[in-house]
């Protein structure tokens, strides 16, 4: 299958359709929250928690013996949870650093899960197979049903956001600020966290533990090079994210043995790649074109204030020069006279220069600020 | 025991040992994440490495495969270096989108390369004596002991070699340039070093466990020292015996050896973070009880110290004035009595000579900030010793 054959199906084949709506939903709902992550400082807490979720899947299973997605992903939550505020009690009370707290969370529960899914694995009940899906995701296992579970979610998400964006807000840019105005911080800071876990607990199932990070960066981090302002990073967050789903679920699809966690993950790394470059506040390539630039107008600036140094010295500023004196002048070059004369700063006839009215203005004024 | 069981333990021992010590430096440099980043970065380097040598032990591989860990490094300081996201989002972007990368050149290769992904990030010890190592045909042991030992030495030798330039770029980056020696070169030393044993050792325990063992022992050994030297000493320590009984666990359960490995690990952490006697959780918990409970008298004796008439002093009225909750109040005038600083007579509470000599004290150390005034206080409360 070809990607043009992918699209022609996507709108009527069950499975595509369900498949590429749930990535899609899930890259925006990943995007929306991970703009939170990222300006938070928490990036790599995805990360973490991913993986903390992993005990909480097996002992969902332990514990009820069925393989319902519901109640394993309501385990993945609770120690996600767990994890998370593990995380926050290390860094407070002890005087281990973030990174530490998040390493330590992040390697032990997983651990921890593994040993439970090598203990499942060995039990007589055969029933167990598949576990081992969350661990890389199979985006194919996703019903209609997981798909219903995600937009339920991210509605809430959005309505959660919507009601408590001002709140939500002030605490990413100032929180000292909102606690002084009478802002239950501790609350917002809970809910945004909960959210976060959420959206990292329902791409389990499709991106696997160990990918889910990225998901929840790549997008916001392509946005936040766009715009300065919140609202449209999370918005292009979960535009960029949906299109990684999408684009990602397709490539896979019209190729042989490709998962689709991988390439939805590479899809928002070219994007990222993208917006780094090309972006044109922050990206490089403009801010090289920029610097660029700014080092030619200070060579042609340094030109200009040596030919005035040379004419103010003269009763007429305009008395002709000899094009020779400037040779000993490093930022000279026939080029930068040339610029200059097209500025109409100076004149040149022959083998002579002399400043035009306009030019000894600005070389007056070039370190003057006016 | 069989001899494969001890050659496990002894395997288990040395990659715990070698992942100790370049794990106690990314605690203290506060770059514990980078080793995750490196643990599944590394992914491409060892696909690619197999596809040329079609073995996991070969130096070619565990080469070609470090340079992916080093790449890594490079690549994240290269987008903090654009300032256009921040240093944990580096991290973040890099090593997922390298695994990715990793995962899709097994999944394109999967009919002739025998190497699935579950191996390399859950590894499996309990077949690493299976692969022998022969020289001249003669058995001499499981090549990852062979392999794992010799990183260990290497390591060893460059941190006895190094340790001191090591210790100061650490501890004072600034210190360590000033005295000639390269913050720079140091640091990517360790990386490399860091890296070369996540290659040697995700063969024996996976990718995501080395991480457990290079961050878990260093950081339950940094609650409980603050010594360079007992904090790699209490690291190696940890990382050995929790790989043993790990082992022994694991054994028991029938259950995956490197999965155990890290429980205990985890156990280990646990039970020092609740009680390590300065910096675990119990101890700093008392510690900041206390000092909310000495702030809370100190401030009572400076209420009484500032008011003469008697309403302002009546036991009751310093729940409304202070807005103290009962019990907080009672403890307050119990230990400000205990410590004879304050009669209460008819409940009217007045400061004793010993009471107000303390308050004037310490109001003068608020006041100046000057700790010689405290000195002699020091040793009966919390809150003056800092």
């Amino acid at each position: 299958m070809d990607i043009q054959e992918y699209f022609s199906l996507v709108f009527s084949d069950y499975t595509l359709r369900t498949i590429t709506l749930g990535t899609a939903i899930l890259g925006a709902i990943c995007g929306m929250l991970g703009s939170f992550a990222v300006l938070r400082k928490q990036s790599l807490l995805g990360d973490a928690i991913s993986h903390a979720a992993l005990p909480g899947i097996a002992l969902a299973f332990m514990i009820t013996g069925t393989k319902d997605t519901n109640l394993l992903l309501l385990g993945a939550l609770v120690s996600g949870l767990i994890g998370t505020f593990w995380i926050r009690g290390m860094i407070t009370k002890t005087h281990l650093k973030s990174d530490t707290a998040l390493g330590l969370v992040l390697s032990l529960f997983f651990g921890f899960g593994m040993l439970l899914l090598t203990f499942i694995q060995k039990q007589p009940n055969a029933n167990q197979a598949g576990l081992d899906k969350y661990l890389f995701g199979q985006a194919a296992t996703l019903v209609e049903k997981d798909v219903t579970l995600m937009a339920i979610v991210t509605g809430m998400c959005l309505i959660i956001m919507l009601l408590f964006w001002k709140e939500f807000k002030i605490l990413l840019f100032d929180a000292d600020y909102t606690k002084t105005l009478g802002f239950n911080t501790r609350f917002i800071d809970i809910l945004i966290t909960f959210f976060i876990v959420l959206a990292i607990v329902l791409g389990l199932q499709t991106v696997g533990v160990v990918l889910m990070s990225a998901m929840l960066l790549a997008p916001a981090a392509a946005a936040r090079q766009w715009t300065n302002k919140l609202s449209v990073m999370i918005f292009l967050a979960a535009i960029f994210g949906a299109f990684s789903g999408v684009f990602g679920t397709a490539i896979s699809a019209s190729q042989n043995n490709l998962s689709t966690g991988p390439v939805i993950v590479l899809v928002a790394a070219v994007f990222v790649f993208i917006s780094f470059i090309f972006s044109p506040g922050r990206g490089i390539l403009f801010k090289q074109i920029r610097f660029w630039q700014n080092r030619r107008d200070l060579k042609l600036q340094k030109t200009l204030q040596f030919m005035f140094d040379i004419a103010k010295g003269h009763e007429d500023i305009s008395h002709p020069h000899a094009i020779k004196i400037l040779n000993n002048f490093q930022g000279y070059t026939k080029g930068s006279l040339k610029k200059m004369e097209e500025k109409n700063w100076v004149e040149v006839e022959g083998q002579k220069w002399s400043l035009t009215h306009d030019g000894y203005t600005v070389a007056k004024n070039l370190y003057t600020q006016e | 025991m069989s001899a494969p069981q001890i050659e496990i333990q002894l395997i288990a021992a040395i990659v715990a040992i070698a992942c100790a010590i370049p794990g106690v430096f990314l605690v203290l440099r506060k770059m514990a994440l980078i080793s995750d980043a490196i643990s599944h970065s590394i992914l491409p380097g060892i696909v690619i490495g197999f596809f040329l040598t079609e073995d996991l032990n070969s130096p070619l591989l565990i080469l070609l495969a470090a340079i992916t860990g080093v790449i890594t490094v490079i690549l994240v300081e290269a987008i903090q270096k654009t300032g256009l996201v921040k240093e944990d989002t580096a991290i973040g972007l890099v090593f997922p989108a390298l695994f990715s990368i990793g995962v899709i050149l097994i999944a394109k290769n999967a009919n002739d390369v025998h190497l699935d992904v579950d191996a390399v990030l859950l590894g499996e010890l309990a077949f690493a004596p299976f692969d022998r190592l022969l020289i001249a045909g003669i058995d001499v042991g499981p090549k990852s002991l062979w392999v794992m030992s010799l990183i260990l030495s290497i390591t060893i030798g460059l941190l006895i070699a190094f340790f001191k330039e090591l210790k100061v770029s650490t501890f004072d980056a600034g210190l360590s340039s000033a005295l000639g020696f390269s913050p720079v070169v140091l640091h990517y030393g360790l990386m490399s070093v860091s890296s070369v044993t996540v290659v040697g050792a995700f063969d024996a325990v996976g990718a995501v466990l080395v991480v457990a063992l290079m961050i878990a022992p260093a950081a339950t050994a940094y609650l409980l020292t603050s010594d360079l030297k007992k904090m790699l000493m209490l690291s190696i320590i940890f990382g050995v015996s929790s790989a043993i009984i790990g082992y022994w666990m694991a054994h028991l359960l029938d259950a995956s050896i490197s999965g155990s490995m890290t429980t205990v690990l985890g156990v280990v952490f646990l039970v020092v973070y609740l009680f390590a006697p300065n910096k675990g959780l119990i101890a700093v918990m008392y510690r900041q009880k206390q000092q909310r409970t000495e702030v809370s008298l100190l401030t009572f004796l400076l209420h009484l110290n500032n008011h003469t008439e008697e309403s302002e002093r009546h036991i009751n009225h310093l729940q409304e004035h202070i807005n103290w909750q009962r019990v907080r109040s009672k403890t307050v005038l119990d230990l400000a009595q205990k410590n004879n600083m304050i009669t209460i007579v008819n409940s009217i509470v007045t400061l004793t000579p010993k009471g107000k000599e303390f308050t004037d004290l310490a109001l003068e150390y608020i006041v100046t900030n000057k700790d010689e005034k405290i000195e002699h206080m020091k040793d009966d409360f919390f809150l003056f010793r800092g």
